[in-house]
């Protein structure tokens, strides 16, 4: 039941004439869930434009949240969601902000409400309904618009491409290598490798805790690759299990030089350089 | 007999890798060696994929078992997808039509106690696959 032009233009009137009396029941209203965390200047503040925005909607003849004339309303609405989300408060204490107008509305219509009003307080209710179910669209949209954001940032985090001796390079991958990474580590290792002029590249798997084909087939693809640059790729980091797994799902790794550890590795590639580890006091001279 | 278990809807990359973390908590909670959980969740990620590219998504439900002597936990994967027409080959090392190693269902089959496919053309395909506790 939308609101009727007469009904939208006493509550624009009501909210008008009692701004203050309701502004300040709503905030406290509010805060019961939101205060400790949110200060009540700020609140206060909030809920003032929250309140004009209402009036004013409702004064140029909205009937619904959708109608032109609600415009503004929709844009103060998906600003306070904005910042309920990014403040981190859940998606129902930013709807209960909007709810809590119904309950200084009724109380201010009080006892003296007739048949007529408490119609129009019903189809007021709707409208704010429907404003508080805006703030829980805005609300998840910018929610998953963060998680989007912080999926991105962990995949440039989470490749590091490092250089652990003159002409070698390292990736220690971690976690789950789908697509995606998979990529990005592609992408950092093959650039790395021109800027470093490295002959040497060691991918190391020990932060990967499932191997499966998927995850074997973007490790041959990256090592082909970096092949075809002329740079010579070690895989590292296979422990007892992901070896047993490996050959019985019967991934062949072909010739590409595998150890168990990155320290092996770093040795093996030493030793092709003609490097020799030994103990410091057992330095010939 | 069943014990309870727990179903996870598959329709994104981000499902299999849930499909994969549920496995790998089933299967400490089973008590599993490393190495089992290793092959049962590895096996787990393969099928789970295997449901979301070939069978257009499904379902994966994770389960403990136990049979009069031992325990172990159970997975079913299921899709209304095309089903398989050439079992044989689709378990043969290196055959895919989808660009992979062609290594998942086969290896997954080794990887496992017990391998059960129910397929057919335009039926889906149910896979149920057991790991037994040592």
């Amino acid at each position: 039941m939308p609101l009727s032009p007469d009904e939208a233009g006493r509550f624009a009137d009501l909210l008008e004439k009692q701004a203050d009396g309701l502004v300040a029941r709503w905030a406290e209203l509010v805060g019961g869930s939101l205060l400790g965390r949110m200060s009540r200047p700020e609140l206060e503040r909030q809920t003032r434009d929250l309140q004009k925005s209402f009036q004013q909607a409702l004064a140029s003849g909205a009937r619904d949240l959708t109608d032109a004339e609600a415009g503004e309303l929709r844009a103060q609405l998906g600003e306070l969601s904005s910042n309920r989300a990014r403040q981190g408060f859940s998606a129902n204490e930013t709807a209960v902000s909007v709810f809590a107008l119904k309950q200084a509305v009724i109380e201010l219509l009080g006892d003296t409400a007739d048949a007529q009003a408490l119609r129009g307080y019903v189809a007021f209710s709707a409208f704010v309904d429907g404003a508080a179910l805006f703030t829980f669209d805005s609300y998840v949209r910018v929610r998953e618009a963060l998680i989007a954001d912080q999926a991105e940032q962990l995949l440039e985090l989470s490749t590091p491409v490092v250089k652990l001796w003159e002409g070698v390079v390292a990736v220690p991958l971690v976690g789950t290598l789908d697509s995606a990474r998979a990529q990005v580590v592609m992408e950092r290792l093959l650039q790395t490798l021109v800027e470093t002029g490295s002959p040497h590249a060691i991918i190391d798997i020990t932060g990967v805790p499932a191997v499966d084909t998927q995850v074997a087939q973007h490790i041959l693809k990256t090592v082909v690759a970096a092949r075809l640059m002329g740079a010579d790729c070690i895989i590292s980091g296979i422990r007892p299990q992901i070896a047993q797994t490996i050959v019985a799902l019967g991934i062949e790794f072909g010739d590409i030089a595998t150890k168990s550890s990155l320290a092996d590795a770093l040795r093996y590639v030493l030793g092709k350089n003609s490097y020799k580890v030994v103990g410091a006091n057992r330095t010939e001279r | 007999m069943n014990q309870e278990s727990r179903l996870i809807p598959v329709a994104t990359d981000q499902d299999v890798v849930r499909v994969r973390q549920l496995v790998r908590t089933v299967a400490v909670e089973a008590k599993l060696s490393l190495v089992d959980q290793t092959k049962l969740v590895t096996a787990a990620s393969e099928l789970a994929r295997n449901t979301l590219v070939y069978g257009g998504g499904g379902t994966v439900e994770v389960g403990r078992v136990r049979s009069e002597i031992r325990a172990g936990i159970r997975i079913v994967f299921a899709d209304q997808g095309p089903g398989i027409a050439d079992l044989d080959l689709a378990l043969t090392d290196g055959y895919t039509t989808g660009g992979g190693l062609g290594l998942g269902l086969s290896g997954a089959r080794r990887l496992v106690d017990e391998f059960a496919i129910d397929t057919a053309p335009g039926k889906g395909t149910t896979i149920t696959i057991t790991k037994w506790c040592r």
